[in-house]
């Protein structure tokens, strides 16, 4: 039973005796970090938007009464501003992914100040993105 | 150490590839969703009920879901063991931690079902 006990606790358990290096919330943080936490943070809040996309995606499909009732749906200022939330925290989100896969070709990685320049790069082009998207789905 | 057992691939290697090649597809098929409200800005039921009835479009459609579940469970792994840890939240960290993984696994796999019973309910 210990051996097992000990075994499950060697999968399942993040070991407590790291070494603590860094106390994130004492240091002044560069805008590469806002970038970074911002990605996961739209990230998680994309996974549970998912069920979102999914029930749309139903409505859409399921018959042409539901398809109707959707586009009715859609048209209240609640459902639009939530639709436009949730493809705001995407379009940040692929913009943010998208700096990370060129990063991994090579490009863009090869000093502070070209990561610091191309985080901003994403706030700007991620802000135009959102912005076009509120003039799309508020005004459909 | 951190434990992988319950990361995607059991290797950071492998979630590191999985996560951007799903990412690919996913990026692939928002361009495509763009271009296709660009052109139709308003589909009518028959033309939308067209596109996805296609079996490309189902097909990919279903690789898009498989790689929203796939992308969200390495990332969601990643959330939770960064940070519903012991250090940060107390000892019943563990715990939390694991039910929270749970959930998350349960909800994809509701995600990938329901999904496929959409696409294929056509």
């Amino acid at each position: 039973m210990r051996i097992l006990e000990s075994y499950l606790k060697s999968y399942f358990i993040v070991k407590t005796k790291r070494p603590v290096n860094l106390d994130i919330g004492t240091i002044k943080l560069p805008i590469t970090s806002y970038v970074s936490i911002l990605h996961r943070v739209s990230g998680v809040v994309l996974f549970l938007a998912v069920a979102l996309m999914l029930w749309v995606l139903d409505m859409s499909l399921a018959s042409e009464q539901s398809f109707q009732s959707l586009k009715e749906c859609l048209s209240s200022p609640i459902a639009q501003f939530v639709i436009w939330a949730a493809l705001a925290a995407l379009a940040y989100h692929v913009v943010a992914g998208i700096r990370h896969l060129i990063m991994d070709l090579g490009v863009g990685e090869d000093s502070f100040e070209t990561g610091r320049r191309s985080a901003w790069l994403v706030v700007v082009v991620a802000v135009v993105v959102i912005i076009s998207l509120a003039g799309w789905v508020f005004l459909w | 150490m951190v434990s992988s057992v319950t990361s995607l691939g059991r290797s950071g290697l492998s979630d590191w590839l999985v996560q951007r090649v799903s990412a690919l597809v996913m990026t692939a098929y928002i361009f495509f969703m763009v271009v296709f409200f660009v052109i139709n800005p308003s589909p009518s039921f028959e033309q939308w009920q067209a596109l996805h009835g296609s079996l490309a479009m189902r097909i990919f459609s279903l690789l898009t879901i498989l790689s929203i579940a796939a992308h969200a469970w390495i990332g969601m792994w990643c959330v939770l063991t960064d940070y519903i840890t012991v250090r940060l939240i107390g000892p019943k960290a563990t715990p939390i931690r694991m039910f929270l993984q749970l959930a998350m696994i349960a909800l994809i796999l509701f995600y990938v079902v329901w999904a496929i019973d959409i696409l294929w309910g056509i």
